[in-house]
């Protein structure tokens, strides 16, 4: 039933993203006591459009998607420590560092696929983790990287301990970032990218440079995430291993699964999800929270392969016209109940 | 001079049980993988529950080391085959995307069991009193569990080969993979040959963890700490090809080991390393298939 001609469409700005900057902004004036929660799900969609760039719209498959947010995130700390305090030299520097590993890795990874591809991501990503971990004169290994100060953003808006301009700091980088992927994803450039995905042959006989394309895309998607990883070293004014580790690899796949990965509003979706579950069943119990999110990847694999934006999309596709229901309702309802149940524990 | 020859060598009589032992935990990764096709990321999991299980029935039950080693092993299958039957079926014809987070869901799942039933501590499964110490030869000196161990891990290396290239199970699972269509046609049960497969598959990794556990302690974190190294073997070796991950589980053992003596500083970057090297040379693996 899926086809590829709407999947190819030029996607504009609609209701929807009028929605969630509605959202962003309730949650800033609202929801005062969660702005520190409420920043770090802004810096895991900038980091999950990330993944959903490389995952969802070139179909490269990742496990090791952290190096890059890891490598921005050391790099706009080094950044601030050694050179500047400045915040957004810090984004430029952090962005720079990861399209460089990014591009380094990328001649690596692109060579293969399927499995392999998968594994070297995966060795990369782990590389780096030991790398961090043994040049401790420099990142301070397991202590994390502290000490360094963020100067006023725009020499004006200092970061409070409120997390008021932390959060529309956060909030106004991902907004550029969203705004670029969507131009990214709907230019000549982002459609190729998509063709390639769909038929690397095809397009490679149409005379597209199949793999400098995916080279570039992944570099981009790379610079993201380090854009991400920046963020986060700034806002938490610590950098810690974590930003390199396999958890956090496993993690922002599983936000961009649990949304629906080759559309922007799954990556944002999944991770306000994850995020949010992951805070209130965390609160009550780690161990609680690792058995909910692996009986939900279940769930979601099983019910859901196309996410949770999948849902929607069908569930608005069966309101606008009578569409084939038979198929839609099945896969509707059990989704429904199935988030509910795991919410109660 | 001799001192340094004879701490090489028993270094790499280390190194080379290390490996063995790497290969155990991995090879029913490389069945499941070559086989049906299953990225299972659960399957340093299965590891963990051998060896829990061995753990539990010396603990609880009071069995002989041995006897207790094969409850683990048959424990692991059975809950192995369980599964297969019920969760495993759902991601047969899923995409790798599906299949990798089902999977790891799982893994998710059986972690947070074992931290409730276990404990969070490190543990380990005693040594049977014929097992502990070293043998002497002079300067050079081995530890009778490591040889132990190597031995083991060579039987089953063997065993596994002579199981599917010498049995008529190991027949009808190579036609079972070939063209699963055919292999029906002429009266295989595909399902249940899957099924066996997997469940030894599990086996082998429980056998694995449990005799390992002196060198990967177990804890409930076990089958997400360890999963990268089981999957390293896999890739590294070539998917699929027994063979492969043989010969990668003992490359990486033996540089793991060496190059964590000779070279501290670099300490576990040695093995990650080694892997990057050996698939930007060869992308199929050792013994990869084209």
């Amino acid at each position: 039933m899926k086809q590829v001609a709407p999947a190819l469409r030029r996607k504009r700005l609609g209701m929807l993203d009028a929605l969630l900057l509605l959202g962003a902004v309730a949650t800033y004036f609202f929801a005062d006591l969660y702005l520190a929660l409420a920043t770090s799900v802004l810096i895991m969609i900038v980091f999950a459009l990330s993944l959903d760039l490389v995952q969802g719209y070139c179909g490269i498959e990742t496990l090791g998607h952290a190096a890059f947010f890891g490598s921005g995130a050391y790099a706009a700390g080094l950044f601030a420590l050694h050179v500047s305090p400045n915040p957004l030299l810090g984004l430029v520097a952090g962005a720079l560092v990861a399209g460089v590993v990014g591009l380094i890795t990328g001649v690596v990874v692109l060579r293969v696929s399927g499995l392999t591809q998968i594994m070297l991501t995966l060795a990369c990503a782990t590389l780096l983790y030991e790398a961090g971990n043994i040049a401790k004169s420099i990142t301070m290994g397991d202590d994390g990287l502290t000490g360094y100060t963020i100067a006023p953003v725009l020499g004006m808006f200092e970061f409070d301990i409120y997390g008021h301009t932390a959060y529309l700091y956060a909030f106004a980088v991902l907004l550029a970032v969203y705004l670029f992927t969507q131009f990214l994803v709907n230019s000549p450039f982002g459609l190729t990218v998509q063709g390639i995905r769909e038929n690397a042959m095809r397009m490679s006989l149409l005379g597209v440079r199949v793999g400098l394309r995916r080279l570039m895309l992944y570099t981009i998607a790379a610079a993201l995430a380090g854009v991400a990883g920046a963020l986060s070293a700034q806002v938490n004014n610590i950098v810690a291993l974590d930003t390199l580790s396999f958890t956090l690899s496993a993690n922002v796949l599983v936000m961009l699964a649990l949304g629906g990965t080759g559309r922007l509003y799954g990556a944002v979706l999944g991770a306000v999800v994850f995020m949010v579950l992951s805070d209130r069943i965390a609160a009550i119990d780690p161990t609680n929270w690792l058995a909910a999110l692996g009986v939900l990847l279940i769930v979601v694999v099983r019910f859901a392969p196309d996410g949770l934006i999948g849902v929607v999309d069908r569930f608005t596709a069966r309101t606008r016209r009578p569409a084939p229901a038979v198929t839609t309702t099945q896969a509707g309802a059990p989704q429904a109940t199935s988030t509910d149940k795991e919410v109660t524990p | 001079m001799t001192q340094s020859l004879a701490t090489f060598l028993s270094l790499s009589i280390d190194g080379v049980a290390y490996g063995m032992l790497l290969f155990l935990i991995s090879v029913g990764l490389t069945v499941t993988l070559g086989v049906m096709r299953v990225v299972n990321l659960a399957h340093s999991a299965f590891a963990m529950i051998g060896g829990y299980f061995t753990l539990w029935a010396m603990q609880r039950a009071g069995l002989d080391f041995f006897v207790a080693l094969l409850v683990g092993v048959i424990g692991t299958m059975v809950l192995g085959a369980v599964l297969e039957r019920t969760l495993y079926r759902w991601v047969y014809t899923a995409n790798g995307l599906g299949q990798l987070l089902m999977t790891i869901g799982l893994a998710f799942i059986i972690c947070a069991i074992a931290k409730h039933l276990a404990g969070t501590e490190l543990q380990t499964i005693p040594v049977p009193q014929g097992l502990r110490g070293t043998w002497d030869f002079g300067a050079f000196s081995v530890s009778v569990y490591r040889i132990f161990a190597l031995v083991c891990s060579a039987v089953v290396a063997f065993g596994i080969w002579l199981g599917l290239e010498r049995t008529p199970f190991g027949a009808k699972l190579r036609a079972a993979v070939d063209n699963p269509r055919m292999a029906r046609c002429v009266g295989i049960n595909v399902p249940v040959v899957f099924s066996i497969t997997f469940a030894i598959g599990c086996g082998l990794s429980g056998l694995g963890g449990a005799l390992s556990s002196q060198i990967l302690p177990l804890e409930p974190y076990y089958g997400l700490k360890y999963l990268v190294l089981v999957l390293i073997v896999v890739a590294a070796g070539g998917l699929g090809s027994l063979r492969g991950s043989l010969y990668a589980g003992l490359l990486l053992g033996l540089i793991d080991t060496l190059g964590r003596y000779y070279v501290p500083a670099l300490g576990a970057f040695m093995i990650y390393l080694a892997v990057l090297a050996i698939l930007l040379i060869r992308p199929q693996g050792l013994v990869g298939r084209a």
